[in-house]
Protein backbone atom coordinates (compact mmCIF):
# COMPACT_ATOMS: atom_id res chain seq x y z
CA UNK A 1 0.00 0.00 0.00
CA UNK A 2 1.18 3.88 -0.68
CA UNK A 3 1.23 5.60 2.29
CA UNK A 4 -0.10 8.91 1.52
CA UNK A 5 2.87 10.72 3.29
CA UNK A 6 6.03 8.86 2.65
CA UNK A 7 7.68 10.26 -0.10
CA UNK A 8 11.04 8.93 -1.49
CA UNK A 9 12.22 11.52 -3.29
CA UNK A 10 12.36 13.92 -0.24
CA UNK A 11 14.39 10.56 1.60
CA UNK A 12 16.50 9.91 -0.90
CA UNK A 13 17.50 13.77 -1.26
CA UNK A 14 17.75 14.52 2.53
CA UNK A 15 20.18 11.10 2.50
CA UNK A 16 22.16 12.27 -0.10
CA UNK A 17 22.43 15.89 0.84
CA UNK A 18 23.73 14.60 4.47
CA UNK A 19 26.20 12.68 2.86
CA UNK A 20 27.46 15.44 0.29
CA UNK A 21 30.54 16.78 1.51
CA UNK A 22 29.21 20.04 -0.50
CA UNK A 23 26.53 20.59 1.92
CA UNK A 24 29.04 19.60 4.84
CA UNK A 25 31.34 23.07 3.08
CA UNK A 26 28.40 24.89 2.78
CA UNK A 27 26.46 25.03 6.26
CA UNK A 28 30.74 25.37 7.44
CA UNK A 29 30.67 28.24 5.18
CA UNK A 30 27.89 29.62 6.54
CA UNK A 31 28.56 29.49 9.70
CA UNK A 32 32.03 30.87 9.30
CA UNK A 33 30.59 34.09 7.85
CA UNK A 34 28.47 34.12 10.79
CA UNK A 35 31.12 33.99 12.96
CA UNK A 36 33.31 35.96 11.61
CA UNK A 37 31.16 38.95 11.69
CA UNK A 38 30.00 38.73 15.32
CA UNK A 39 33.29 38.65 16.77
CA UNK A 40 34.34 41.08 14.59
CA UNK A 41 31.13 43.34 15.63
CA UNK A 42 31.54 42.47 19.48
CA UNK A 43 35.53 43.06 19.29
CA UNK A 44 34.72 47.05 17.55
CA UNK A 45 32.15 47.73 19.70
CA UNK A 46 33.78 46.70 23.48
CA UNK A 47 36.22 48.77 21.73
CA UNK A 48 34.64 51.61 20.65
CA UNK A 49 32.51 51.92 23.86
CA UNK A 50 35.90 52.28 25.96
CA UNK A 51 33.78 49.91 28.30
CA UNK A 52 34.03 45.92 28.28
CA UNK A 53 30.41 46.12 28.26
CA UNK A 54 27.67 45.19 25.40
CA UNK A 55 24.64 47.54 25.54
CA UNK A 56 21.37 45.99 25.26
CA UNK A 57 21.04 48.66 22.21
CA UNK A 58 24.64 47.40 20.67
CA UNK A 59 23.04 44.13 21.29
CA UNK A 60 20.35 44.81 19.15
CA UNK A 61 22.42 46.26 16.20
CA UNK A 62 24.23 43.46 16.49
CA UNK A 63 21.15 41.11 16.08
CA UNK A 64 19.52 43.51 13.18
CA UNK A 65 22.42 42.94 11.44
CA UNK A 66 23.12 39.43 12.03
CA UNK A 67 19.44 38.67 10.48
CA UNK A 68 19.65 41.00 7.56
CA UNK A 69 23.37 39.31 6.96
CA UNK A 70 21.41 35.73 7.26
CA UNK A 71 18.58 36.73 5.17
CA UNK A 72 21.17 37.56 2.48
CA UNK A 73 22.96 34.38 2.93
CA UNK A 74 19.45 32.69 3.21
CA UNK A 75 18.60 34.38 0.05
CA UNK A 76 22.10 33.75 -1.89
CA UNK A 77 22.20 29.79 -0.66
CA UNK A 78 18.34 28.97 -1.50
CA UNK A 79 18.54 29.29 -5.28
CA UNK A 80 22.06 26.97 -5.41
CA UNK A 81 20.07 24.42 -3.35
CA UNK A 82 16.63 24.25 -5.58
CA UNK A 83 17.44 25.77 -9.25
CA UNK A 84 19.50 22.19 -10.01
CA UNK A 85 16.67 19.93 -8.28
CA UNK A 86 15.15 18.98 -11.66
CA UNK A 87 17.65 20.11 -14.11
CA UNK A 88 20.01 18.07 -12.85
CA UNK A 89 18.57 14.93 -12.75
CA UNK A 90 17.88 15.77 -16.17
CA UNK A 91 21.12 16.15 -17.04
CA UNK A 92 22.48 12.72 -15.34
CA UNK A 93 19.85 11.30 -17.33
CA UNK A 94 18.00 9.71 -13.85
CA UNK A 95 15.06 11.77 -14.44
CA UNK A 96 13.48 9.76 -17.11
CA UNK A 97 13.38 6.31 -14.58
CA UNK A 98 12.19 8.59 -11.93
CA UNK A 99 9.06 9.27 -13.83
CA UNK A 100 8.20 5.81 -15.05
CA UNK A 101 8.02 4.98 -11.41
CA UNK A 102 4.15 5.34 -9.94
CA UNK A 103 5.57 8.52 -8.08
CA UNK A 104 3.12 11.78 -9.03
CA UNK A 105 4.47 14.75 -10.08
CA UNK A 106 3.45 16.43 -7.04
CA UNK A 107 5.10 13.77 -5.00
CA UNK A 108 8.47 14.78 -6.85
CA UNK A 109 7.92 18.43 -6.60
CA UNK A 110 7.51 18.55 -3.09
CA UNK A 111 10.10 16.30 -2.10
CA UNK A 112 12.75 18.30 -3.96
CA UNK A 113 11.48 21.50 -2.27
CA UNK A 114 10.36 20.02 1.09
CA UNK A 115 14.40 18.45 1.11
CA UNK A 116 15.86 21.84 0.28
CA UNK A 117 13.44 23.78 2.91
CA UNK A 118 14.73 20.88 5.79
CA UNK A 119 18.35 22.04 5.04
CA UNK A 120 17.97 25.40 5.12
CA UNK A 121 16.25 25.63 8.46
CA UNK A 122 19.12 22.88 9.78
CA UNK A 123 21.11 26.24 8.65
CA UNK A 124 19.26 29.02 10.46
CA UNK A 125 19.15 26.53 13.18
CA UNK A 126 22.96 26.44 13.12
CA UNK A 127 23.12 30.09 13.49
CA UNK A 128 20.81 30.09 16.62
CA UNK A 129 23.79 30.03 19.46
CA UNK A 130 25.40 33.04 17.81
CA UNK A 131 21.72 34.56 18.48
CA UNK A 132 22.17 33.03 22.15
CA UNK A 133 24.90 35.81 22.53
CA UNK A 134 22.59 38.49 22.04
CA UNK A 135 19.80 37.28 23.97
CA UNK A 136 22.33 36.91 26.23
CA UNK A 137 23.13 40.71 26.04
CA UNK A 138 19.49 41.60 26.19
CA UNK A 139 17.21 44.01 23.69
CA UNK A 140 15.95 41.34 21.57
CA UNK A 141 12.88 39.40 22.43
CA UNK A 142 12.75 35.94 21.74
CA UNK A 143 9.49 36.34 19.87
CA UNK A 144 10.92 38.83 17.23
CA UNK A 145 13.67 35.92 16.65
CA UNK A 146 10.01 33.82 16.06
CA UNK A 147 8.95 36.79 13.75
CA UNK A 148 12.12 36.71 11.87
CA UNK A 149 12.23 33.25 11.73
CA UNK A 150 9.10 32.60 10.24
CA UNK A 151 9.82 35.59 7.80
CA UNK A 152 12.73 33.47 6.84
CA UNK A 153 10.69 30.33 6.06
CA UNK A 154 7.89 32.45 3.98
CA UNK A 155 10.67 33.68 1.86
CA UNK A 156 12.96 30.92 1.38
CA UNK A 157 10.17 28.48 0.60
CA UNK A 158 8.94 31.27 -2.01
CA UNK A 159 12.40 31.19 -3.61
CA UNK A 160 12.78 27.75 -3.21
CA UNK A 161 9.66 27.46 -5.40
CA UNK A 162 10.64 29.38 -8.04
CA UNK A 163 14.05 27.69 -8.19
CA UNK A 164 12.28 24.45 -8.29
CA UNK A 165 9.56 25.96 -10.84
CA UNK A 166 12.96 27.25 -13.48
CA UNK A 167 14.45 24.15 -12.80
CA UNK A 168 11.36 21.99 -14.73
CA UNK A 169 11.33 24.24 -17.54
CA UNK A 170 14.33 25.10 -18.47
CA UNK A 171 16.49 22.15 -19.96
CA UNK A 172 19.96 23.47 -18.36
CA UNK A 173 20.98 23.63 -14.99
CA UNK A 174 22.39 27.07 -15.62
CA UNK A 175 20.17 28.26 -17.11
CA UNK A 176 17.85 27.72 -14.42
CA UNK A 177 20.38 29.21 -11.86
CA UNK A 178 20.51 32.26 -14.03
CA UNK A 179 17.24 32.69 -13.91
CA UNK A 180 16.58 32.13 -10.25
CA UNK A 181 19.06 34.64 -9.04
CA UNK A 182 17.59 37.02 -11.64
CA UNK A 183 14.14 36.37 -9.97
CA UNK A 184 15.88 37.26 -6.48
CA UNK A 185 17.62 40.40 -7.73
CA UNK A 186 14.30 41.85 -9.13
CA UNK A 187 12.43 40.86 -5.59
CA UNK A 188 15.40 42.29 -3.56
CA UNK A 189 16.89 44.96 -6.00
CA UNK A 190 14.75 46.06 -8.51
CA UNK A 191 11.51 46.35 -6.31
CA UNK A 192 13.32 48.75 -4.08
CA UNK A 193 14.30 50.76 -6.60
CA UNK A 194 11.18 50.77 -8.15
CA UNK A 195 9.98 52.34 -4.81
CA UNK A 196 12.28 54.96 -4.25
CA UNK A 197 11.48 55.91 -7.83
CA UNK A 198 7.66 56.31 -7.41
CA UNK A 199 8.29 58.11 -4.00
CA UNK A 200 10.65 60.67 -5.69
CA UNK A 201 8.20 61.27 -8.34
CA UNK A 202 5.39 61.71 -5.48
CA UNK A 203 7.41 63.80 -4.28
CA UNK A 204 7.95 66.04 -7.29
CA UNK A 205 3.90 65.58 -8.22
CA UNK A 206 3.66 66.65 -4.73
CA UNK A 207 5.73 69.91 -5.36
CA UNK A 208 4.72 70.81 -8.46
CA UNK A 209 0.96 70.96 -6.83
CA UNK A 210 1.95 73.58 -4.24
CA UNK A 211 2.78 73.76 -0.72
CA UNK A 212 -0.66 72.80 0.85
CA UNK A 213 0.14 69.26 2.47
CA UNK A 214 -1.23 67.09 -0.02
CA UNK A 215 -1.22 63.40 1.31
CA UNK A 216 0.59 60.71 -1.64
CA UNK A 217 -1.86 58.35 -2.62
CA UNK A 218 0.46 55.25 -4.23
CA UNK A 219 -0.51 51.88 -4.24
CA UNK A 220 1.68 50.82 -7.39
CA UNK A 221 4.97 52.30 -4.63
CA UNK A 222 3.47 50.37 -1.78
CA UNK A 223 3.30 47.41 -3.72
CA UNK A 224 6.74 47.71 -4.61
CA UNK A 225 7.85 47.92 -0.91
CA UNK A 226 5.66 45.82 0.46
CA UNK A 227 7.18 42.73 -1.60
CA UNK A 228 10.81 43.47 -0.96
CA UNK A 229 12.13 41.15 2.17
CA UNK A 230 14.24 44.00 2.99
CA UNK A 231 11.76 46.27 3.77
CA UNK A 232 9.85 43.32 5.48
CA UNK A 233 13.16 43.03 7.76
CA UNK A 234 13.21 46.59 8.16
CA UNK A 235 9.92 47.06 9.43
CA UNK A 236 10.06 44.22 11.45
CA UNK A 237 13.37 45.46 13.24
CA UNK A 238 12.19 48.75 13.50
CA UNK A 239 8.00 49.14 13.53
CA UNK A 240 8.32 52.67 13.41
CA UNK A 241 9.68 52.28 9.53
CA UNK A 242 5.62 51.62 8.86
CA UNK A 243 4.74 55.22 9.94
CA UNK A 244 7.38 56.61 6.96
CA UNK A 245 6.20 54.36 4.49
CA UNK A 246 2.60 55.18 5.33
CA UNK A 247 3.39 59.26 4.98
CA UNK A 248 5.37 58.17 1.63
CA UNK A 249 2.88 56.24 -0.27
CA UNK A 250 -0.55 57.12 2.28
CA UNK A 251 -1.48 53.46 2.60
CA UNK A 252 -1.40 52.29 6.12
CA UNK A 253 -2.40 48.74 5.56
CA UNK A 254 0.34 46.71 7.03
CA UNK A 255 2.87 45.78 4.69
CA UNK A 256 3.36 42.27 6.10
CA UNK A 257 0.31 41.00 5.22
CA UNK A 258 0.79 41.87 1.42
CA UNK A 259 4.35 40.06 1.92
CA UNK A 260 2.59 37.46 3.03
CA UNK A 261 -0.08 37.32 0.71
CA UNK A 262 2.13 37.96 -2.54
CA UNK A 263 4.49 35.51 -1.46
CA UNK A 264 2.21 32.40 -0.55
CA UNK A 265 1.02 32.93 -4.00
CA UNK A 266 4.44 32.93 -5.49
CA UNK A 267 4.63 29.57 -3.96
CA UNK A 268 1.36 28.10 -5.23
CA UNK A 269 2.28 29.12 -8.43
CA UNK A 270 5.20 28.06 -9.42
CA UNK A 271 4.96 24.68 -7.95
CA UNK A 272 1.74 23.98 -9.74
CA UNK A 273 3.70 25.34 -12.94
CA UNK A 274 6.18 22.91 -12.05
CA UNK A 275 4.19 19.72 -11.37
CA UNK A 276 2.38 20.27 -14.07
CA UNK A 277 5.46 21.04 -16.35
CA UNK A 278 7.25 18.03 -14.95
CA UNK A 279 6.03 15.56 -17.16
CA UNK A 280 5.95 18.00 -20.17
CA UNK A 281 6.18 15.19 -22.96
CA UNK A 282 3.00 13.66 -21.45
CA UNK A 283 -0.23 15.72 -22.38
CA UNK A 284 -1.92 14.00 -19.32
CA UNK A 285 -0.37 15.43 -16.18
CA UNK A 286 -0.82 12.49 -13.88
CA UNK B 1 -2.86 -9.87 -25.31
CA UNK B 2 -0.46 -8.13 -22.87
CA UNK B 3 0.48 -5.45 -24.93
CA UNK B 4 -1.65 -3.54 -27.90
CA UNK B 5 -0.40 -0.71 -30.05
CA UNK B 6 -2.67 0.76 -32.37
CA UNK B 7 -2.38 2.97 -35.06
CA UNK B 8 0.96 4.78 -32.75
CA UNK B 9 2.03 8.30 -34.35
CA UNK B 10 4.51 10.21 -33.25
CA UNK B 11 5.46 13.79 -35.10
CA UNK B 12 8.53 16.22 -34.04
CA UNK B 13 7.03 19.05 -35.68
CA UNK B 14 6.96 17.97 -39.26
CA UNK B 15 9.34 15.08 -39.18
CA UNK B 16 7.43 12.21 -38.73
CA UNK B 17 9.14 9.94 -36.56
CA UNK B 18 6.21 7.16 -36.03
CA UNK B 19 4.07 6.13 -38.54
CA UNK B 20 0.71 4.58 -37.32
CA UNK B 21 2.62 1.40 -35.33
CA UNK B 22 0.37 -1.34 -35.28
CA UNK B 23 1.58 -4.44 -32.96
CA UNK B 24 -0.30 -6.81 -30.39
CA UNK B 25 1.83 -9.00 -28.26
CA UNK B 26 0.61 -12.10 -26.47
CA UNK B 27 1.76 -12.28 -22.54
CA UNK B 28 5.42 -14.38 -21.82
CA UNK B 29 6.19 -13.28 -25.73
CA UNK B 30 9.95 -11.95 -26.14
CA UNK B 31 9.86 -9.19 -28.67
CA UNK B 32 12.69 -8.17 -30.27
CA UNK B 33 12.39 -4.90 -31.83
CA UNK B 34 15.05 -4.02 -34.70
CA UNK B 35 16.04 -1.09 -36.23
CA UNK B 36 18.95 1.08 -37.18
CA UNK B 37 19.53 4.22 -35.50
CA UNK B 38 16.98 6.84 -36.01
CA UNK B 39 14.50 4.46 -36.69
CA UNK B 40 11.84 5.38 -33.79
CA UNK B 41 12.78 2.70 -31.68
CA UNK B 42 13.44 4.56 -28.44
CA UNK B 43 10.37 6.60 -29.82
CA UNK B 44 8.23 3.50 -29.47
CA UNK B 45 9.65 2.42 -25.92
CA UNK B 46 9.21 6.33 -24.64
CA UNK B 47 5.61 6.19 -25.34
CA UNK B 48 4.81 2.93 -24.33
CA UNK B 49 6.95 3.47 -20.82
CA UNK B 50 4.53 6.70 -20.32
CA UNK B 51 7.33 9.25 -20.65
CA UNK B 52 5.72 10.61 -24.10
CA UNK B 53 2.68 11.35 -25.53
CA UNK B 54 2.02 10.00 -29.28
CA UNK B 55 0.58 12.55 -31.70
CA UNK B 56 -2.16 10.09 -32.41
CA UNK B 57 -2.88 6.30 -31.62
CA UNK B 58 -2.26 4.72 -28.43
CA UNK B 59 -1.30 1.60 -26.84
CA UNK B 60 -2.38 -0.64 -23.99
CA UNK B 61 -0.60 -2.56 -21.27
CA UNK B 62 -2.29 -5.11 -19.99
CA UNK B 63 -5.82 -3.41 -21.22
CA UNK B 64 -4.26 -0.24 -19.71
CA UNK B 65 -4.05 3.05 -22.28
CA UNK B 66 -0.62 4.57 -22.27
CA UNK B 67 -2.65 8.11 -23.20
CA UNK B 68 -5.27 8.11 -20.36
CA UNK B 69 -3.75 5.90 -17.47
CA UNK B 70 -0.21 6.41 -17.12
CA UNK B 71 -0.42 5.15 -13.77
CA UNK B 72 -1.62 1.95 -14.05
CA UNK B 73 0.59 1.49 -16.89
CA UNK B 74 3.22 2.32 -14.42
CA UNK B 75 2.45 -0.55 -12.13
CA UNK B 76 2.83 -3.33 -14.76
CA UNK B 77 6.06 -2.06 -16.43
CA UNK B 78 9.53 -2.13 -15.90
CA UNK B 79 11.33 0.27 -18.19
CA UNK B 80 15.53 0.44 -18.79
CA UNK B 81 16.06 3.96 -21.69
CA UNK B 82 18.62 3.33 -23.79
CA UNK B 83 20.70 6.26 -22.03
CA UNK B 84 20.57 6.40 -18.27
CA UNK B 85 22.61 7.92 -15.36
CA UNK B 86 22.89 6.36 -11.77
CA UNK B 87 23.02 9.11 -8.37
CA UNK B 88 26.22 9.11 -7.10
CA UNK B 89 26.90 8.84 -3.52
CA UNK B 90 24.49 6.27 -3.72
CA UNK B 91 25.16 2.65 -2.98
CA UNK B 92 23.61 -0.58 -4.56
CA UNK B 93 21.30 -1.36 -2.00
CA UNK B 94 20.18 2.23 -1.41
CA UNK B 95 19.06 2.68 -5.30
CA UNK B 96 16.96 -0.33 -5.37
CA UNK B 97 15.59 0.84 -1.88
CA UNK B 98 14.70 4.19 -3.27
CA UNK B 99 13.25 3.25 -6.47
CA UNK B 100 11.29 0.21 -4.60
CA UNK B 101 10.17 3.24 -2.12
CA UNK B 102 9.09 5.42 -5.28
CA UNK B 103 6.71 2.44 -6.46
CA UNK B 104 4.92 2.01 -2.77
CA UNK B 105 6.20 -1.19 -1.70
CA UNK B 106 6.68 -1.29 1.77
CA UNK B 107 9.95 -0.89 3.59
CA UNK B 108 9.95 -4.67 4.90
CA UNK B 109 9.02 -5.86 1.94
CA UNK B 110 12.15 -4.19 0.24
CA UNK B 111 14.61 -5.59 2.80
CA UNK B 112 13.33 -9.34 1.38
CA UNK B 113 13.60 -7.93 -2.41
CA UNK B 114 16.74 -6.22 -3.02
CA UNK B 115 18.91 -9.23 -2.22
CA UNK B 116 16.62 -10.93 -4.37
CA UNK B 117 17.19 -8.48 -7.29
CA UNK B 118 21.27 -8.71 -6.93
CA UNK B 119 21.21 -12.08 -6.52
CA UNK B 120 19.19 -12.19 -9.65
CA UNK B 121 21.77 -9.97 -11.59
CA UNK B 122 24.81 -11.28 -10.26
CA UNK B 123 25.63 -8.26 -8.14
CA UNK B 124 25.16 -9.60 -4.61
CA UNK B 125 28.80 -8.65 -3.81
CA UNK B 126 28.18 -5.00 -4.93
CA UNK B 127 25.52 -4.78 -2.35
CA UNK B 128 27.10 -1.59 -0.66
CA UNK B 129 29.57 -0.28 -3.56
CA UNK B 130 28.28 3.57 -4.94
CA UNK B 131 26.71 3.00 -7.86
CA UNK B 132 28.84 5.32 -9.65
CA UNK B 133 31.93 3.41 -9.39
CA UNK B 134 30.16 0.01 -10.70
CA UNK B 135 30.99 -0.69 -14.40
CA UNK B 136 28.97 0.06 -17.47
CA UNK B 137 27.93 -3.66 -17.74
CA UNK B 138 27.15 -3.93 -13.61
CA UNK B 139 25.35 -0.51 -14.25
CA UNK B 140 23.24 -2.13 -16.72
CA UNK B 141 22.47 -5.26 -14.63
CA UNK B 142 21.48 -2.97 -11.91
CA UNK B 143 19.17 -0.61 -13.86
CA UNK B 144 17.65 -4.36 -14.83
CA UNK B 145 17.41 -5.61 -11.08
CA UNK B 146 15.65 -1.73 -10.36
CA UNK B 147 13.05 -2.10 -13.62
CA UNK B 148 11.90 -5.44 -11.98
CA UNK B 149 11.91 -4.38 -8.38
CA UNK B 150 7.43 -3.63 -8.23
CA UNK B 151 7.42 -7.46 -10.47
CA UNK B 152 6.20 -5.36 -13.34
CA UNK B 153 4.42 -8.39 -16.18
CA UNK B 154 5.70 -6.08 -18.99
CA UNK B 155 9.76 -5.54 -19.41
CA UNK B 156 10.86 -2.55 -21.73
CA UNK B 157 14.61 -2.65 -22.33
CA UNK B 158 15.95 -0.19 -24.54
CA UNK B 159 19.40 -1.45 -26.49
CA UNK B 160 20.59 -3.02 -23.26
CA UNK B 161 23.41 -4.89 -25.23
CA UNK B 162 24.49 -1.53 -25.96
CA UNK B 163 28.06 -0.48 -25.15
CA UNK B 164 28.39 -3.98 -23.48
CA UNK B 165 31.94 -6.23 -23.91
CA UNK B 166 30.70 -9.75 -25.34
CA UNK B 167 31.24 -11.35 -21.56
CA UNK B 168 28.15 -8.53 -20.27
CA UNK B 169 26.54 -8.99 -23.32
CA UNK B 170 26.56 -12.77 -22.52
CA UNK B 171 25.68 -12.23 -18.99
CA UNK B 172 22.95 -10.22 -20.12
CA UNK B 173 21.25 -12.45 -22.43
CA UNK B 174 21.52 -15.32 -19.73
CA UNK B 175 19.56 -13.19 -17.28
CA UNK B 176 17.43 -12.54 -19.69
CA UNK B 177 16.29 -16.10 -20.51
CA UNK B 178 15.86 -16.62 -16.79
CA UNK B 179 13.00 -13.82 -16.71
CA UNK B 180 11.44 -15.15 -19.95
CA UNK B 181 11.10 -18.29 -17.80
CA UNK B 182 9.62 -16.19 -15.57
CA UNK B 183 6.72 -15.76 -17.78
CA UNK B 184 7.43 -11.92 -18.40
CA UNK B 185 7.01 -10.21 -21.21
CA UNK B 186 9.72 -8.85 -22.72
CA UNK B 187 10.25 -6.19 -25.26
CA UNK B 188 14.25 -6.14 -26.48
CA UNK B 189 15.43 -2.97 -29.25
CA UNK B 190 18.73 -3.18 -30.81
CA UNK B 191 19.88 -2.17 -33.63
CA UNK B 192 21.70 -5.55 -34.41
CA UNK B 193 19.41 -8.69 -35.56
CA UNK B 194 21.05 -11.47 -35.09
CA UNK B 195 21.96 -9.99 -31.06
CA UNK B 196 17.83 -10.52 -30.84
CA UNK B 197 17.21 -13.88 -33.20
CA UNK B 198 18.51 -16.49 -30.81
CA UNK B 199 16.84 -15.05 -27.62
CA UNK B 200 13.88 -13.90 -29.21
CA UNK B 201 9.93 -15.74 -30.09
CA UNK B 202 8.88 -12.80 -32.34
CA UNK B 203 10.77 -10.02 -34.28
CA UNK B 204 9.24 -6.65 -35.49
CA UNK B 205 11.39 -4.69 -37.74
CA UNK B 206 11.11 -0.87 -37.83
CA UNK B 207 12.56 1.60 -40.57
CA UNK B 208 11.71 5.20 -40.78
CA UNK B 209 8.97 4.79 -38.38
CA UNK B 210 7.13 2.25 -39.96
CA UNK B 211 6.93 -1.42 -38.62
CA UNK B 212 8.24 -3.11 -42.05
CA UNK B 213 8.11 -6.73 -40.79
CA UNK B 214 6.77 -8.76 -38.53
CA UNK B 215 6.43 -12.03 -37.19
CA UNK B 216 9.34 -15.18 -35.84
CA UNK B 217 13.04 -15.04 -36.86
CA UNK B 218 12.11 -17.17 -39.54
CA UNK B 219 9.00 -15.77 -41.38
CA UNK B 220 11.00 -12.89 -41.04
CA UNK B 221 14.00 -13.76 -43.04
CA UNK B 222 11.40 -15.02 -45.45
CA UNK B 223 9.73 -11.83 -45.51
CA UNK B 224 12.67 -9.93 -45.33
CA UNK B 225 14.11 -12.01 -48.16
CA UNK B 226 11.70 -11.88 -50.19
CA UNK B 227 13.79 -14.20 -52.78
CA UNK B 228 15.92 -16.44 -52.47
CA UNK B 229 19.56 -17.73 -53.99
CA UNK B 230 18.99 -21.67 -54.83
CA UNK B 231 21.73 -23.92 -56.31
CA UNK B 232 20.56 -26.72 -58.28
CA UNK B 233 22.77 -29.85 -59.08
CA UNK B 234 21.86 -32.07 -62.10
CA UNK B 235 24.14 -35.24 -63.20
CA UNK B 236 23.90 -34.35 -66.97
CA UNK B 237 21.24 -32.94 -69.38
CA UNK B 238 22.00 -29.28 -68.17
CA UNK B 239 20.48 -27.71 -71.20
CA UNK B 240 17.97 -29.27 -70.62
CA UNK B 241 17.45 -28.28 -67.10
CA UNK B 242 18.21 -24.59 -67.40
CA UNK B 243 15.21 -24.54 -70.15
CA UNK B 244 12.79 -26.48 -67.62
CA UNK B 245 13.60 -23.47 -64.79
CA UNK B 246 13.52 -21.06 -67.14
CA UNK B 247 9.90 -21.46 -68.01
CA UNK B 248 8.99 -21.13 -64.24
CA UNK B 249 7.55 -18.19 -63.41
CA UNK B 250 8.86 -17.82 -60.05
CA UNK B 251 12.61 -17.78 -61.12
CA UNK B 252 15.06 -15.56 -63.00
CA UNK B 253 18.55 -14.71 -63.15
CA UNK B 254 19.54 -17.89 -63.82
CA UNK B 255 23.33 -18.92 -64.13
CA UNK B 256 24.74 -21.66 -65.05
CA UNK B 257 27.93 -23.18 -64.49
CA UNK B 258 28.44 -25.81 -67.00
CA UNK B 259 32.05 -27.55 -65.79
CA UNK B 260 30.45 -27.94 -62.07
CA UNK B 261 27.10 -29.10 -63.60
CA UNK B 262 25.27 -26.40 -61.64
CA UNK B 263 22.60 -23.48 -62.11
CA UNK B 264 21.96 -21.15 -60.08
CA UNK B 265 18.38 -18.94 -59.69
CA UNK B 266 16.83 -16.80 -57.68
CA UNK B 267 13.33 -18.40 -56.58
CA UNK B 268 10.59 -15.92 -55.37
CA UNK B 269 7.71 -18.13 -53.93
CA UNK B 270 5.88 -19.60 -51.29
CA UNK B 271 6.84 -23.25 -50.03
CA UNK B 272 4.16 -24.96 -51.46
CA UNK B 273 5.56 -23.74 -55.13
CA UNK B 274 9.01 -24.67 -54.71
CA UNK B 275 7.35 -28.23 -53.57
CA UNK B 276 5.54 -28.22 -57.22
CA UNK B 277 8.90 -26.88 -58.64
CA UNK B 278 10.54 -29.75 -57.26
CA UNK B 279 8.22 -32.48 -58.40
CA UNK B 280 7.59 -30.95 -62.26
CA UNK B 281 11.10 -31.08 -62.41
CA UNK B 282 11.52 -34.77 -61.33
CA UNK B 283 8.25 -35.61 -63.58
CA UNK B 284 10.23 -33.67 -65.86
CA UNK B 285 12.97 -36.34 -65.75
CA UNK B 286 15.85 -33.74 -64.74
CA UNK B 287 18.14 -35.91 -62.67
CA UNK B 288 18.69 -33.16 -59.90
CA UNK B 289 20.91 -35.16 -56.99
CA UNK B 290 21.39 -31.73 -54.93
CA UNK B 291 19.57 -28.59 -54.05
CA UNK B 292 20.70 -26.10 -51.86
CA UNK B 293 19.57 -22.51 -50.54
CA UNK B 294 22.49 -19.94 -50.54
CA UNK B 295 22.78 -19.11 -46.85
CA UNK B 296 21.77 -15.50 -46.13
CA UNK B 297 23.75 -13.60 -43.27
CA UNK B 298 20.68 -12.54 -41.03
CA UNK B 299 22.74 -9.35 -41.23
CA UNK B 300 22.96 -9.05 -44.83
CA UNK B 301 19.18 -9.22 -45.11
CA UNK B 302 18.52 -6.98 -42.33
CA UNK B 303 21.40 -4.24 -43.88
CA UNK B 304 19.75 -4.57 -47.43
CA UNK B 305 16.23 -3.94 -46.10
CA UNK B 306 17.12 -0.79 -44.04
CA UNK B 307 19.89 0.80 -46.10
CA UNK B 308 19.39 4.57 -46.54
CA UNK B 309 17.97 4.64 -43.04
CA UNK B 310 21.34 5.73 -41.62
CA UNK B 311 22.73 7.83 -44.30
CA UNK B 312 20.11 10.59 -43.94
N1 LIG C 1 12.88 15.19 -29.19
C1 LIG C 1 13.03 14.99 -30.52
N2 LIG C 1 12.87 16.02 -31.37
C2 LIG C 1 13.00 15.84 -32.71
N3 LIG C 1 13.30 14.68 -33.29
C3 LIG C 1 13.48 13.61 -32.49
C4 LIG C 1 13.36 13.71 -31.08
N4 LIG C 1 13.59 12.49 -30.54
C5 LIG C 1 13.85 11.67 -31.58
N5 LIG C 1 13.79 12.34 -32.74
C6 LIG C 1 13.97 11.76 -34.08
O1 LIG C 1 13.07 10.70 -34.22
C7 LIG C 1 13.70 9.63 -34.91
C8 LIG C 1 13.56 8.35 -34.12
O2 LIG C 1 14.39 8.43 -33.00
P1 LIG C 1 14.55 7.22 -32.00
O3 LIG C 1 13.21 6.72 -31.63
O4 LIG C 1 15.43 7.67 -30.88
O5 LIG C 1 15.31 6.14 -32.88
P2 LIG C 1 16.04 4.80 -32.45
O6 LIG C 1 15.84 4.59 -31.00
O7 LIG C 1 15.40 3.75 -33.29
O8 LIG C 1 17.48 4.95 -32.80
C9 LIG C 1 15.13 10.03 -35.17
O9 LIG C 1 15.25 10.44 -36.51
C10 LIG C 1 15.36 11.18 -34.25
O10 LIG C 1 16.24 12.09 -34.83
MG1 LIG D 1 17.30 4.47 -29.52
Amino acid sequence: MMNRFSNPVLMKELKLRFRAFKSFSGLMFYLAVLCIFVVGFLMIYTQFSGTAFFRPSDSFTMFSVLSVLQMALVMFITPGLTAGAISTEREKQTLNILLTTTQSSTQIIVGKLVSSVVFLILMLVAGLPLYSLVFLFGGVSPSQYVTIFLFYLVTLIAIGSIGIMFSTITKKTIVSMIATYGAMIFLGGITAFFFFIGVSMDQMATGYAGTQNLMPFSPITYFWVSINPGALMLSILYPEITNTIDSLVGISFPIWVVYLIFYLLITVGCLAIAIRKLRANMKTNR
Amino acid sequence: MMIEIQGLTKKYGSFTALDNLNLSLDEGVVFGFVGANGAGKSTTFSILATLLSPTSGDAFINGKSVVREPKEVRKQLGYMPDFFGVYDQLKADEYLDFYGASYGISYSERQVLIPQLLELVNLTHKRYEYVDLLSRGMKQRLCLARSLIHDPKVLILDEPASGLDPRARVEMRDILKHLKSMGKTILISSHILPELAEMCDEIGVIDNGKLIAHGNVQTIQEQLQGEKRIIVKVVHQLEKARVFFEENPHISSIEVADEKGEIAFNYRGTTEDQVNLLRKAMLADIPIYSLTEEEKDLEDVFMAITKGADVK
